[in-house]
Protein backbone atom coordinates (compact mmCIF):
# COMPACT_ATOMS: atom_id res chain seq x y z
CA UNK A 1 0.00 0.00 0.00
CA UNK A 2 1.32 3.41 -0.90
CA UNK A 3 3.03 5.09 2.04
CA UNK A 4 2.86 2.04 4.30
CA UNK A 5 5.24 -0.88 4.78
CA UNK A 6 4.94 -3.66 7.32
CA UNK A 7 7.45 -6.31 8.40
CA UNK A 8 9.14 -7.79 5.31
CA UNK A 9 9.80 -11.46 4.62
CA UNK A 10 7.01 -12.99 6.71
CA UNK A 11 4.09 -13.25 4.29
CA UNK A 12 2.97 -16.79 3.46
CA UNK A 13 1.44 -16.07 0.03
CA UNK A 14 2.43 -18.63 -2.61
CA UNK A 15 1.34 -18.99 -6.21
CA UNK A 16 1.89 -22.08 -8.34
CA UNK A 17 2.00 -20.80 -11.90
CA UNK A 18 1.94 -24.35 -13.31
CA UNK A 19 -1.53 -24.87 -11.84
CA UNK A 20 -2.82 -21.37 -12.69
CA UNK A 21 -5.33 -21.37 -15.54
CA UNK A 22 -5.24 -17.61 -16.01
CA UNK A 23 -8.88 -16.97 -15.15
CA UNK A 24 -8.00 -13.50 -13.84
CA UNK A 25 -10.12 -13.51 -10.68
CA UNK A 26 -7.25 -13.03 -8.19
CA UNK A 27 -6.20 -9.57 -9.40
CA UNK A 28 -9.84 -8.53 -9.10
CA UNK A 29 -10.22 -9.52 -5.46
CA UNK A 30 -6.82 -8.39 -4.15
CA UNK A 31 -7.20 -5.06 -2.31
CA UNK A 32 -3.48 -4.33 -2.57
CA UNK A 33 -3.02 -5.13 -6.25
CA UNK A 34 -0.40 -7.76 -5.31
CA UNK A 35 -1.42 -10.06 -8.13
CA UNK A 36 -1.40 -9.21 -11.79
CA UNK A 37 -1.86 -11.07 -15.05
CA UNK A 38 1.14 -11.59 -17.28
CA UNK A 39 1.16 -13.87 -20.36
CA UNK A 40 -2.24 -15.27 -19.24
CA UNK A 41 -0.88 -16.38 -15.89
CA UNK A 42 -1.19 -14.72 -12.50
CA UNK A 43 2.00 -13.27 -11.04
CA UNK A 44 2.90 -11.97 -7.58
CA UNK A 45 4.03 -8.36 -7.88
CA UNK A 46 5.12 -7.62 -4.34
CA UNK A 47 4.66 -10.33 -1.74
CA UNK A 48 5.65 -8.11 1.20
CA UNK A 49 2.65 -5.87 0.63
CA UNK A 50 0.21 -8.76 1.09
CA UNK A 51 -1.97 -8.63 4.22
CA UNK A 52 -2.96 -12.31 3.97
CA UNK A 53 -6.70 -11.68 3.77
CA UNK A 54 -7.06 -14.86 1.73
CA UNK A 55 -9.48 -13.52 -0.88
CA UNK A 56 -7.30 -14.72 -3.77
CA UNK A 57 -6.84 -18.25 -2.42
CA UNK A 58 -10.54 -18.57 -1.60
CA UNK A 59 -11.62 -17.46 -5.05
CA UNK A 60 -9.00 -19.37 -7.06
CA UNK A 61 -10.89 -22.12 -8.94
CA UNK A 62 -7.88 -24.46 -9.13
CA UNK A 63 -6.23 -23.84 -5.74
CA UNK A 64 -3.08 -22.43 -7.32
CA UNK A 65 -2.73 -19.91 -4.48
CA UNK A 66 -1.87 -20.78 -0.91
CA UNK A 67 -1.83 -18.33 1.95
CA UNK A 68 -2.05 -18.74 5.70
CA UNK A 69 -4.99 -16.35 5.87
CA UNK A 70 -6.46 -14.65 8.86
CA UNK A 71 -7.14 -11.34 10.52
CA UNK A 72 -3.99 -9.50 11.64
CA UNK A 73 -5.30 -8.39 15.00
CA UNK A 74 -3.05 -8.40 18.07
CA UNK A 75 -5.81 -8.30 20.66
CA UNK A 76 -7.58 -11.18 18.90
CA UNK A 77 -4.38 -13.23 19.00
CA UNK A 78 -3.74 -12.44 22.67
CA UNK A 79 -7.28 -13.53 23.50
CA UNK A 80 -6.74 -16.74 21.53
CA UNK A 81 -3.54 -17.47 23.44
CA UNK A 82 -5.22 -16.77 26.76
CA UNK A 83 -8.15 -18.96 25.76
CA UNK A 84 -5.58 -21.71 25.21
CA UNK A 85 -4.75 -21.41 28.91
CA UNK A 86 -8.46 -21.23 29.75
CA UNK A 87 -8.23 -17.57 30.66
CA UNK A 88 -10.99 -15.29 29.46
CA UNK A 89 -10.80 -11.55 29.89
CA UNK A 90 -14.21 -10.80 28.46
CA UNK A 91 -17.40 -12.69 27.87
CA UNK A 92 -16.84 -12.60 24.13
CA UNK A 93 -13.51 -13.81 22.79
CA UNK A 94 -12.60 -10.53 21.15
CA UNK A 95 -14.06 -7.08 20.90
CA UNK A 96 -15.14 -7.53 17.30
CA UNK A 97 -16.35 -11.11 17.24
CA UNK A 98 -19.99 -11.85 16.49
CA UNK A 99 -22.12 -13.46 19.23
CA UNK B 1 -43.16 -1.77 -2.37
CA UNK B 2 -44.78 -4.92 -3.74
CA UNK B 3 -42.63 -7.40 -5.66
CA UNK B 4 -43.18 -10.91 -6.91
CA UNK B 5 -41.39 -12.14 -3.82
CA UNK B 6 -43.64 -10.14 -1.49
CA UNK B 7 -43.37 -6.61 -0.12
CA UNK B 8 -39.91 -5.04 0.13
CA UNK B 9 -39.11 -2.12 2.44
CA UNK B 10 -38.28 1.12 0.62
CA UNK B 11 -35.49 3.10 2.26
CA UNK B 12 -34.23 6.62 1.71
CA UNK B 13 -30.73 7.70 0.86
CA UNK B 14 -30.45 10.60 3.27
CA UNK B 15 -29.23 10.17 6.82
CA UNK B 16 -31.11 11.74 9.71
CA UNK B 17 -29.48 13.38 12.73
CA UNK B 18 -30.20 10.18 14.65
CA UNK B 19 -28.33 8.12 12.02
CA UNK B 20 -25.29 10.39 12.18
CA UNK B 21 -25.39 10.47 15.98
CA UNK B 22 -25.73 6.68 16.03
CA UNK B 23 -22.65 6.38 13.81
CA UNK B 24 -20.68 8.64 16.15
CA UNK B 25 -21.75 6.61 19.16
CA UNK B 26 -20.63 3.41 17.43
CA UNK B 27 -17.25 5.02 16.67
CA UNK B 28 -16.89 5.66 20.42
CA UNK B 29 -17.90 2.10 21.26
CA UNK B 30 -21.35 2.90 22.66
CA UNK B 31 -23.73 0.06 21.84
CA UNK B 32 -21.52 -0.83 18.90
CA UNK B 33 -22.22 -4.53 18.90
CA UNK B 34 -25.98 -3.99 18.77
CA UNK B 35 -25.96 -1.30 16.08
CA UNK B 36 -27.74 -3.43 13.52
CA UNK B 37 -30.46 -3.50 10.89
CA UNK B 38 -32.53 -6.57 10.01
CA UNK B 39 -30.97 -8.55 7.15
CA UNK B 40 -32.91 -8.96 3.90
CA UNK B 41 -33.78 -7.15 0.70
CA UNK B 42 -34.38 -3.38 0.64
CA UNK B 43 -35.32 -0.98 -2.15
CA UNK B 44 -33.48 2.32 -2.53
CA UNK B 45 -35.64 4.64 -4.65
CA UNK B 46 -37.87 2.74 -7.09
CA UNK B 47 -35.76 -0.09 -8.53
CA UNK B 48 -37.15 -2.14 -11.42
CA UNK B 49 -36.38 -5.67 -12.55
CA UNK B 50 -33.15 -4.56 -14.22
CA UNK B 51 -31.84 -2.44 -11.33
CA UNK B 52 -28.44 -3.40 -9.86
CA UNK B 53 -28.28 -5.42 -6.64
CA UNK B 54 -25.74 -4.19 -4.08
CA UNK B 55 -24.78 -6.43 -1.16
CA UNK B 56 -23.66 -5.20 2.26
CA UNK B 57 -23.44 -6.12 5.97
CA UNK B 58 -26.07 -5.49 8.62
CA UNK B 59 -23.82 -3.23 10.71
CA UNK B 60 -25.98 -0.12 10.65
CA UNK B 61 -23.02 2.11 9.83
CA UNK B 62 -22.21 0.04 6.73
CA UNK B 63 -25.86 0.04 5.66
CA UNK B 64 -26.20 3.80 6.26
CA UNK B 65 -23.08 4.64 4.27
CA UNK B 66 -24.22 2.50 1.35
CA UNK B 67 -27.70 3.99 1.16
CA UNK B 68 -26.30 7.50 1.52
CA UNK B 69 -23.87 6.90 -1.35
CA UNK B 70 -26.70 5.56 -3.51
CA UNK B 71 -29.11 8.40 -2.72
CA UNK B 72 -31.45 9.30 -5.60
CA UNK B 73 -30.67 6.09 -7.45
CA UNK B 74 -32.81 3.03 -7.98
CA UNK B 75 -31.00 0.10 -6.42
CA UNK B 76 -31.80 -3.16 -4.66
CA UNK B 77 -29.85 -3.52 -1.42
CA UNK B 78 -29.32 -7.03 -0.08
CA UNK B 79 -28.25 -6.91 3.57
CA UNK B 80 -26.53 -10.00 4.96
CA UNK B 81 -26.69 -11.15 8.57
CA UNK B 82 -23.20 -10.37 9.89
CA UNK B 83 -24.33 -9.82 13.49
CA UNK B 84 -23.61 -6.11 13.32
CA UNK B 85 -20.05 -6.52 12.07
CA UNK B 86 -18.66 -4.55 9.12
CA UNK B 87 -17.99 -6.23 5.77
CA UNK B 88 -14.25 -6.74 6.14
CA UNK B 89 -14.22 -8.14 9.66
CA UNK B 90 -17.29 -10.26 8.92
CA UNK B 91 -15.64 -11.63 5.76
CA UNK B 92 -12.57 -12.53 7.81
CA UNK B 93 -14.78 -14.39 10.26
CA UNK B 94 -16.85 -15.98 7.51
CA UNK B 95 -20.21 -14.44 8.40
CA UNK B 96 -20.10 -12.22 5.32
CA UNK B 97 -19.60 -15.43 3.42
CA UNK B 98 -20.69 -17.74 0.64
CA UNK B 99 -23.19 -19.63 2.80
CA UNK B 100 -24.95 -16.56 4.17
CA UNK B 101 -25.08 -14.92 0.74
CA UNK B 102 -26.62 -17.98 -0.92
CA UNK B 103 -29.09 -18.35 1.94
CA UNK B 104 -30.08 -14.69 1.81
CA UNK B 105 -30.58 -14.80 -1.97
CA UNK B 106 -32.98 -17.71 -1.51
CA UNK B 107 -34.79 -16.24 1.53
CA UNK B 108 -35.35 -12.87 -0.13
CA UNK B 109 -36.67 -14.44 -3.34
CA UNK B 110 -34.24 -12.26 -5.27
CA UNK B 111 -34.50 -14.37 -8.43
CA UNK B 112 -38.20 -13.46 -8.65
CA UNK B 113 -37.52 -9.76 -8.07
CA UNK B 114 -34.88 -9.11 -10.75
CA UNK B 115 -34.41 -10.47 -14.26
CA UNK B 116 -30.62 -10.29 -14.31
CA UNK B 117 -28.35 -12.55 -12.28
CA UNK B 118 -25.62 -10.24 -11.05
CA UNK B 119 -24.62 -9.04 -7.56
CA UNK B 120 -22.30 -6.17 -6.70
CA UNK B 121 -20.14 -6.88 -3.66
CA UNK B 122 -17.53 -4.78 -1.89
CA UNK B 123 -14.01 -6.00 -2.68
CA UNK B 124 -13.33 -6.30 1.06
CA UNK B 125 -15.96 -9.04 1.13
CA UNK B 126 -13.92 -11.26 -1.18
CA UNK B 127 -12.04 -12.94 1.65
CA UNK B 128 -15.34 -14.48 2.76
CA UNK B 129 -17.20 -14.99 -0.50
CA UNK B 130 -16.24 -17.56 -3.09
CA UNK B 131 -17.71 -16.11 -6.28
CA UNK B 132 -17.69 -19.35 -8.30
CA UNK B 133 -19.51 -21.27 -5.60
CA UNK B 134 -22.16 -18.56 -5.25
CA UNK B 135 -22.74 -18.81 -9.01
CA UNK B 136 -22.98 -22.58 -8.83
CA UNK B 137 -25.35 -22.65 -5.87
CA UNK B 138 -27.57 -19.64 -6.59
CA UNK B 139 -27.13 -18.81 -10.27
CA UNK B 140 -25.99 -15.30 -9.38
CA UNK B 141 -22.73 -13.95 -10.71
CA UNK B 142 -20.70 -12.11 -8.06
CA UNK B 143 -18.92 -9.00 -9.18
CA UNK B 144 -16.48 -7.42 -6.75
CA UNK B 145 -17.07 -3.75 -7.42
CA UNK B 146 -15.07 -1.24 -5.39
CA UNK B 147 -13.21 -1.04 -2.08
CA UNK B 148 -14.77 2.15 -0.82
CA UNK B 149 -18.50 2.76 -0.67
CA UNK B 150 -17.92 6.30 -1.91
CA UNK B 151 -16.66 5.02 -5.26
CA UNK B 152 -19.81 3.01 -5.91
CA UNK B 153 -21.73 5.79 -7.75
CA UNK B 154 -18.79 6.40 -10.12
CA UNK B 155 -18.48 2.65 -10.65
CA UNK B 156 -22.15 2.45 -11.60
CA UNK B 157 -21.88 5.49 -13.88
CA UNK B 158 -18.80 3.97 -15.56
CA UNK B 159 -20.85 1.00 -16.69
CA UNK B 160 -19.68 -1.12 -13.75
CA UNK B 161 -16.00 -0.67 -14.46
CA UNK B 162 -13.60 -0.05 -11.59
CA UNK B 163 -10.48 1.94 -12.32
CA UNK B 164 -7.13 1.38 -10.66
CA UNK B 165 -7.82 3.78 -7.79
CA UNK B 166 -11.12 2.15 -6.86
CA UNK B 167 -9.34 -1.16 -6.42
CA UNK B 168 -6.39 -0.03 -4.35
CA UNK B 169 -6.63 0.38 -0.60
CA UNK B 170 -5.73 3.61 1.12
CA UNK B 171 -5.25 4.52 4.76
CA UNK B 172 -5.46 8.29 4.80
CA UNK B 173 -5.19 10.65 7.76
CA UNK B 174 -8.98 10.91 7.91
CA UNK B 175 -9.43 7.17 7.60
CA UNK B 176 -7.06 6.72 10.54
CA UNK B 177 -8.58 9.54 12.59
CA UNK B 178 -12.08 8.03 12.67
CA UNK B 179 -10.62 4.80 14.06
CA UNK B 180 -8.95 6.41 17.07
CA UNK B 181 -11.96 6.90 19.40
CA UNK B 182 -12.59 3.17 19.73
CA UNK B 183 -8.87 2.63 20.40
CA UNK B 184 -8.88 5.29 23.12
CA UNK B 185 -12.05 3.93 24.73
CA UNK B 186 -10.53 0.44 24.77
CA UNK B 187 -7.31 1.74 26.30
CA UNK B 188 -9.04 3.79 28.97
CA UNK B 189 -10.44 0.65 30.56
CA UNK B 190 -6.90 -0.18 31.66
CA UNK B 191 -6.72 3.01 33.75
CA UNK B 192 -8.53 1.11 36.49
CA UNK B 193 -6.59 -2.16 36.54
CA UNK B 194 -3.13 -0.97 35.48
CA UNK B 195 -2.96 2.83 35.75
CA UNK B 196 -4.30 3.00 39.31
CA UNK B 197 -2.00 0.34 40.87
CA UNK B 198 1.00 1.85 39.10
CA UNK B 199 0.11 5.33 40.32
CA UNK B 200 -0.32 4.00 43.88
CA UNK B 201 3.13 2.42 43.67
CA UNK B 202 4.53 5.72 42.40
CA UNK B 203 2.71 7.62 45.13
CA UNK B 204 4.60 5.70 47.80
CA UNK B 205 7.92 6.53 46.13
CA UNK B 206 9.18 8.96 48.76
CA UNK B 207 8.67 6.57 51.68
CA UNK B 208 5.31 8.08 52.56
CA UNK B 209 2.33 8.50 50.28
CA UNK B 210 2.25 11.67 48.22
CA UNK B 211 -0.88 12.67 46.35
CA UNK B 212 1.17 14.77 43.97
CA UNK B 213 3.42 11.87 42.98
CA UNK B 214 0.36 9.65 42.61
CA UNK B 215 -1.26 12.14 40.26
CA UNK B 216 1.90 12.58 38.21
CA UNK B 217 2.26 8.84 37.59
CA UNK B 218 -1.45 8.54 36.81
CA UNK B 219 -1.17 11.44 34.37
CA UNK B 220 1.86 9.89 32.71
CA UNK B 221 -0.04 6.61 32.33
CA UNK B 222 -2.91 8.47 30.68
CA UNK B 223 -0.43 10.15 28.39
CA UNK B 224 1.10 6.81 27.39
CA UNK B 225 -2.41 5.59 26.50
CA UNK B 226 -2.97 8.72 24.44
CA UNK B 227 0.32 8.11 22.61
CA UNK B 228 -0.48 4.48 21.77
CA UNK B 229 -4.14 4.87 20.90
CA UNK B 230 -4.22 8.31 19.29
CA UNK B 231 -0.85 9.77 18.32
CA UNK B 232 0.62 6.60 16.80
CA UNK B 233 -2.47 5.79 14.66
CA UNK B 234 -2.67 9.37 13.49
CA UNK B 235 1.02 9.87 12.72
CA UNK B 236 1.54 6.25 11.64
CA UNK B 237 3.53 6.73 8.42
CA UNK B 238 5.66 9.50 9.92
CA UNK B 239 6.99 7.54 12.92
CA UNK B 240 10.10 5.45 12.25
CA UNK B 241 9.97 1.65 12.56
CA UNK B 242 8.14 -1.14 10.77
CA UNK B 243 6.68 -2.69 13.90
CA UNK B 244 3.84 -0.81 15.49
CA UNK B 245 5.28 -1.62 18.91
CA UNK B 246 8.51 0.17 17.97
CA UNK B 247 6.55 3.20 16.81
CA UNK B 248 4.57 3.15 20.06
CA UNK B 249 7.70 2.76 22.20
CA UNK B 250 9.37 5.72 20.51
CA UNK B 251 6.41 8.07 20.92
CA UNK B 252 5.57 6.81 24.43
CA UNK B 253 9.04 6.98 25.93
CA UNK B 254 9.94 10.32 24.35
CA UNK B 255 6.69 11.82 25.68
CA UNK B 256 7.32 10.34 29.13
CA UNK B 257 10.85 11.74 29.11
CA UNK B 258 9.70 15.21 28.10
CA UNK B 259 6.80 15.23 30.57
CA UNK B 260 8.94 13.70 33.33
CA UNK B 261 11.68 16.27 32.89
CA UNK B 262 9.26 19.20 32.81
CA UNK B 263 7.35 17.89 35.84
CA UNK B 264 10.56 16.84 37.56
CA UNK B 265 11.06 19.91 39.67
CA UNK B 266 7.65 19.37 41.24
CA UNK B 267 7.48 15.75 42.14
CA UNK B 268 9.17 12.95 40.19
CA UNK B 269 12.44 13.85 41.77
CA UNK B 270 14.96 11.10 41.24
CA UNK B 271 16.49 9.89 38.03
CA UNK B 272 15.53 6.33 38.90
CA UNK B 273 11.88 7.30 38.85
CA UNK B 274 12.31 9.12 35.59
CA UNK B 275 13.97 6.07 34.04
CA UNK B 276 11.19 3.89 35.41
CA UNK B 277 8.56 6.15 33.87
CA UNK B 278 10.26 6.22 30.47
CA UNK B 279 10.51 2.42 30.44
CA UNK B 280 6.98 1.73 31.58
CA UNK B 281 5.22 4.38 29.55
CA UNK B 282 7.17 3.33 26.45
CA UNK B 283 5.97 -0.23 26.98
CA UNK B 284 2.36 0.79 27.58
CA UNK B 285 2.28 3.01 24.51
CA UNK B 286 3.95 0.20 22.51
CA UNK B 287 1.29 -2.29 23.61
CA UNK B 288 -1.60 -0.09 22.53
CA UNK B 289 0.13 0.87 19.30
CA UNK B 290 0.52 -2.86 18.57
CA UNK B 291 -3.20 -3.29 19.15
CA UNK B 292 -3.85 -0.89 16.31
CA UNK B 293 -2.59 -3.52 13.85
CA UNK B 294 -6.09 -4.98 14.12
CA UNK B 295 -7.58 -1.83 12.63
CA UNK B 296 -5.17 -1.27 9.77
CA UNK B 297 -5.72 -2.64 6.27
CA UNK B 298 -2.11 -3.59 5.55
CA UNK B 299 -0.80 -5.73 8.42
CA UNK B 300 -0.62 -9.47 7.77
CA UNK B 301 -1.36 -12.00 10.54
CA UNK B 302 2.11 -13.50 10.02
CA UNK B 303 3.62 -10.07 10.57
CA UNK B 304 1.54 -9.38 13.66
CA UNK B 305 2.52 -12.78 15.08
CA UNK B 306 6.19 -12.00 14.46
CA UNK B 307 5.80 -8.56 16.00
CA UNK B 308 4.14 -9.96 19.10
CA UNK B 309 6.80 -12.62 19.57
CA UNK B 310 9.55 -10.01 19.37
CA UNK B 311 7.96 -7.21 21.32
CA UNK B 312 5.80 -8.69 24.08
CA UNK B 313 8.80 -10.02 26.09
CA UNK B 314 10.52 -6.65 25.73
CA UNK B 315 7.41 -4.82 26.93
CA UNK B 316 7.00 -7.13 29.91
CA UNK B 317 10.70 -6.73 30.74
CA UNK B 318 10.48 -2.95 30.53
CA UNK B 319 7.48 -2.82 32.88
CA UNK B 320 9.15 -5.18 35.37
CA UNK B 321 12.38 -3.22 35.29
CA UNK B 322 10.38 -0.03 35.76
CA UNK B 323 8.71 -1.45 38.86
CA UNK B 324 12.08 -2.58 40.24
CA UNK B 325 13.48 0.92 39.69
CA UNK B 326 10.47 2.49 41.42
CA UNK B 327 10.91 0.21 44.41
CA UNK B 328 14.65 0.91 44.48
CA UNK B 329 13.87 4.63 44.45
CA UNK B 330 11.73 4.10 47.55
CA UNK B 331 14.49 2.35 49.45
CA UNK B 332 17.33 4.68 48.50
CA UNK B 333 17.58 7.85 50.57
Amino acid sequence: MRGFRYIPGVVTLELDQDICIGCGICPQVCPHLILEMQDSKARIRNRDECMECGACALNCPVKAIRVDAGVGCASGMINQWLAGFNIRLKKDASSCSPP
Amino acid sequence: MPTEAGPVAVIGGSLTVADILGGCKARWGIGRLSYIVPPGLYAIGAPDRAAPVVVTANYKMSYDLVRRALDRRNIWLLVLETYGINVWCAAGKGTFGTGELVRRIADSGLCRVVDHRRLLLPIMGASGVKALEVKKRSGFEVRFATLRIGDLPTYLDNGMQADHEMRELTFSFRERLVLTPIEMVGGMKSLAYAGLPLALLGGFGGGSFSVQRFLVVFLLYGMALFCGTFLVPLLLPLIPGRMFAVKGAIVGSVSALLAGVSLGRFSVAGRLELAAMVLMMGAISAFYAMNFTGSTPFTSPSGVRREMQCSLPVMAGAVLLGIVLLVMGMLLP
